[in-house]
């Protein structure tokens, strides 16, 4: 398995140079060399991560709420080390700042499997930590927030609650190492005790100590534990608050209309109806649209309606179809990105032979929250209220569009109504605080129309996946994979200013570091040419490729005449990664014959979790219905397991959504969907009841926001092979088989 | 061209046009935030609302229907302080992940409930279909609703 691929024509130039260079590795330092982003004037802070106030103690967490529960399990990681009862925990958000940068999101771009624990393995990843820190890169995203965040969050309570110990030792008089701490509250030995509130300030005054040695994991009381959620309440009452929730004195309502042929120009428009129109207050030009701003939202939407556009043309191929060309035509080796396996030789002859085509389209996030954002720009200063998944970026972007220096701006993250990848970009935040400029003094909320997300996403790339493959004795002999699809970390990078990083590893996420022992093994990734604008989309590559490579290997098991299941344990050499299998096979009854229903199984590896996937079908005179689903998935360690449980399913319900209907179309350069009635999530009566089971090697913490989407879209496709012996190797579903 | 209406059990006088819909009119013009927009075309549930105890997409309501008539938002169906037995069990199954269309969907549930106090599986079902949820939390949307059942039920 340890097998470095050749990367073609980029290198990893931030992950060489590290590793080159020889860096030393430590304990982050909450002393140095990052400024700590909260100041005093917030109460008595202990580290970027501890705020003590009157109002008591707020842990401050540097990664996005957008539902996948971060704020709590991170807030437990500190307060386990704090014994700060939970009952007690408060949570903010933290401001954009360096000091909250994210070493586990690059980890994954180095060229080793996550099932490689090599020296050298190891060490890339690892050295992977220090660039980050210093492009402060403060994002939300690729389920890295936990393997980030475990040992910080965790140091950072040790920390607080040793410098709250210290600072009782001086006001006793007493030495540390005699004092202990529960539920909120440093105890002498004679029985006095003193709350951490009581102590914050002196604590506050002192040099913070190094980082003291973490609690095993026998004396958690938190961790491993099912707590309930701090946003919980908020989002059952109607009192959490989004960025379109903003309300102060005088706040006016905004909505845009931008070019639907994204990145081309604005030619001219005409508002004269528009601008007489009931409510309206103002029209904003922008470069690629206009905003209107009005008494009510609504007033708004109705008034850019009615503006008249003339709008340049799209600077990409025009069509679905002729992307979809572009696509086909770039496995060349002018456009091959890398190859990131290559094990002997996978020309070899074979007694049967597969080869297949498979297809996705592109697909939208289509948050449940369009996006929205609220700002004020008053006397040289601008506030900005958004659900970001990169802050930093967004502060400094929309700092850059009025004119102001990044310090000049207060941007403040606000609870996520849903990511997937979304809100790592930073269009609302720029277009916000450019509206807020027009408007100086006048707070404005500004809200998208369903329509307007729809059509002007970052999409997750359509993709063709090819793979010719070899069968002796019911071994798999040779498995030449390979994948074309237009480049996320291109465009991505393009908008957000960033150096090319090296070859785009999410091209080939999800098939080049699957633990299958095959013999001849080649993956390899071509970039298509740049067209839409592309995002992460939850799971990223392995969103695609999983069903790409997934779907040959049940193709391949049929055409041995083996057990699907069994196939895939016979080989797979990677021991959570068989536990995981297994454990869907005793779920799921997989061996049970059933009358009129049919199972498919996955699996997947993506974001270090092995996970694998059981699906029931049925055929009903209304069509198939999904009517059991199983998951198990191997975390290394579990934190929440109530909340993972959520994860996985409702993961598994997104990747279902997509393969079921999921599919964004292109003409003239325009997306052709345009709201929830064409671009279709699943509902309640076509979601089946899904198990979860969480395994736990204990190795390496994984984060779970992703890994539970991979091997929906084809366990389902494999379940439908089972049940009509049809079998589709494009995405929507719903165009080979009819759903109930 | 004020309108108005019974909102939350407090007669209120908003002064918006009769033709804006009553999402924007409780969003934007009463500052109650806690009702979502998220298709404006009664495609997806997120600004369910009760008017006379019936569940409505308030994005689909002009606000001159409801002149006169009583409107419950999720702000009026009870707050953390007093928790409405919804609320309540959906805290119990930690059921919202992002929570944009929590309140919808429990002002959904609230009307089904009220029309059909011991809905069977099948019928929650097709009760809260109209409802998307973007994260997935149907499952524990389905057996809050039948807690919520039943809590109700013997209560």
């Amino acid at each position: 398995m340890s097998r470095l691929g050749k990367i073609a024509r980029r290198t990893f130039l931030i992950g060489s140079a590290a590793v080159v260079g020889g860096v030393a590795f430590g304990v982050w330092s909450y002393r140095k060399p990052l400024e700590n982003p909260l100041t005093t004037d917030e109460g008595g802070v202990i580290t970027p991560y501890v705020l003590i106030n009157a109002e008591g103690v707020t842990i401050i967490t540097p990664r996005a709420e957008m539902g996948q529960g971060i704020h709590s399990t991170l807030a437990a990681l500190v307060a386990e080390e704090l014994d700060l009862p939970w009952d007690q925990v408060r949570v903010m958000h933290g401001p954009p700042a360096t000091a909250y940068y994210n070493s586990a999101l690059l980890k994954e771009a180095v060229p080793f499997a996550p099932t490689d624990q090599s020296w050298l393995a190891e060490t890339a990843r690892d050295a992977m930590a220090i660039p980050a820190k210093f492009l402060g890169v403060q994002m939300t995203g690729g389920s890295t927030s936990i393997p980030d965040g475990f040992d910080k969050m965790r140091a950072a309570g040790a920390v607080a609650r040793a410098a709250l110990v210290a600072a009782a030792s001086r006001e006793w008089g007493i030495a540390a190492s005699e004092l202990t701490t529960e539920n909120g509250f440093v105890l002498a030995p004679d029985g006095q005790r003193l709350s951490y509130l009581a102590l914050a300030a002196r604590a506050a005054e002192a040099p913070l100590p190094d980082a003291p040695p973490l609690k095993p994991r026998s004396a958690w009381k938190l961790l491993g534990t099912s707590l309930p959620r701090v946003d919980m309440a908020g989002k059952a009452t109607g009192t959490a608050t989004y960025a379109g929730d903003i309300r102060l004195p005088g706040t006016v309502f905004a909505t845009v209309k931008r070019n639907p042929a994204q990145g081309a120009a604005m030619i001219r428009y005409d508002a004269k109806s528009a601008e007489t129109m009931a409510g309206v207050i103002k029209i904003v030009p922008l470069d690629d649209g206009v905003a209107v701003v009005a008494r009510t939202t609504w007033e708004a939407f109705q008034a850019a309606d009615a503006i008249v556009f003339e709008w340049g043309a799209a600077p990409y191929a025009k069509t679905s179809q002729e992307m979809r060309e572009q696509i086909a035509a770039s496995f060349t080796a002018d456009a091959l990105e890398g190859t990131w396996r290559d094990q002997g030789d996978v020309g070899q002859p074979a007694e049967q032979t597969l080869e297949a085509e498979y297809t996705v389209p592109h697909l939208a996030h289509a948050t449940m929250e369009p996006q929205q954002a609220t700002a004020l720009y008053t006397a040289g200063r601008l506030r900005i209220w958004a659900g970001s998944q990169a802050p930093g970026f967004a502060r400094d972007k929309a700092a850059a569009v009025v004119g102001l220096p990044p310090d000049q701006v207060d941007f403040e993250t606000t609870l996520l109504g849903g990511g997937f990848g979304r809100r790592g970009e930073y269009d609302i935040s720029v277009q916000a605080a450019a509206i807020a400029k027009a408007m100086e003094g006048t707070p404005v909320v500004v809200t998208w129309s369903r329509e307007e997300d729809m059509s002007h996403g970052m999409y997750r790339p359509m993709a063709t996946g090819r793979v010719q493959a070899g069968l002796s004795k019911e071994r798999i002999t040779r498995f030449d994979f390979a994948t074309a699809a237009p480049s996320i970390m291109e465009s991505f990078g393009a908008r957000m200013g960033l150096p090319a990083a090296g070859a785009d590893q999410t091209l080939v996420q999800g098939a080049w570091e699957m633990p299958y022992d095959i013999p001849n093994y080649r993956v390899a990734a071509y970039r298509a040419p740049k067209s839409v604008p592309l995002g992460f989309w939850r799971s990223v590559g392995a969103s695609y490729n999983a069903f790409f490579h997934d779907s040959a290997i049940d193709e391949l098991a049929h055409l041995a005449g083996a057990d699907p299941l069994e196939f895939r344990l016979a080989h797979l050499d990677h021991d959570p990664s068989r536990q995981v299998l297994r454990a869907v096979a005793e779920m799921s009854n997989w061996s049970q014959p059933r009358q009129g229903r049919a199972l498919g199984v996955a699996y997947a590896f993506s974001f270090g979790v092995p996970a694998a996937e059981v699906i029931e079908v049925e055929d009903t005179p209304d069509g198939i219905r999904i009517t059991n689903a199983w998951a198990a998935v191997d975390v290394g360690i579990a934190l929440d397991p109530r909340n993972i449980e959520a994860q996985v399913s409702g993961a598994m319900v997104f990747g279902l959504s997509a393969a079921i209907r999921g599919e964004i179309t292109f003409a003239d350069g325009a997306v052709e969907q345009q709201n929830f009635w064409d671009y279709e999530p699943m509902r309640m009566g076509q979601t089946p009841a899904i198990e979860v089971r969480i395994l736990e090697s204990g190795n390496q913490i994984t984060g779970i926001g992703e890994p539970g989407t991979p091997p929906a879209a084809p366990a389902l496709a494999n379940a439908l092979f089972a049940l009509k012996g049809q079998r589709a190797r494009s995405l929507p579903l719903s165009k080979h088989f009819t759903f109930a | 061209m004020s309108v108005t209406v019974t909102v939350n059990g407090a007669i209120t006088s908003v002064d918006l046009p009769g033709e804006i819909p009553l999402l924007w009119a409780l969003r934007d013009g009463l500052n109650l935030t806690g009702t979502k927009y998220g298709c404006g075309v009664a495609a997806c549930g997120a600004c369910t609302v009760l008017v006379n105890g019936e569940a409505v997409r308030s994005c689909q309501t002009a606000l001159s229907d409801v002149e006169g008539q009583s409107v419950t938002t999720i702000e009026g169906l009870g707050t953390p302080a007093t928790l409405h037995v919804l609320q309540q069990v959906w805290i119990d199954h930690q059921v919202a992940q992002c929570g944009y269309c929590q309140s919808g969907q429990i002002m959904q549930a609230a009307g089904l409930l009220a029309a059909n106090p011991r809905p069977s599986p099948a019928e929650i079902d097709e009760a809260m279909s109209g409802n998307l949820c973007r994260c997935g939390t149907y499952p524990r949307i389905r057996a809050a609703v039948q807690d919520a059942a039943r809590k109700l039920s013997e209560a």
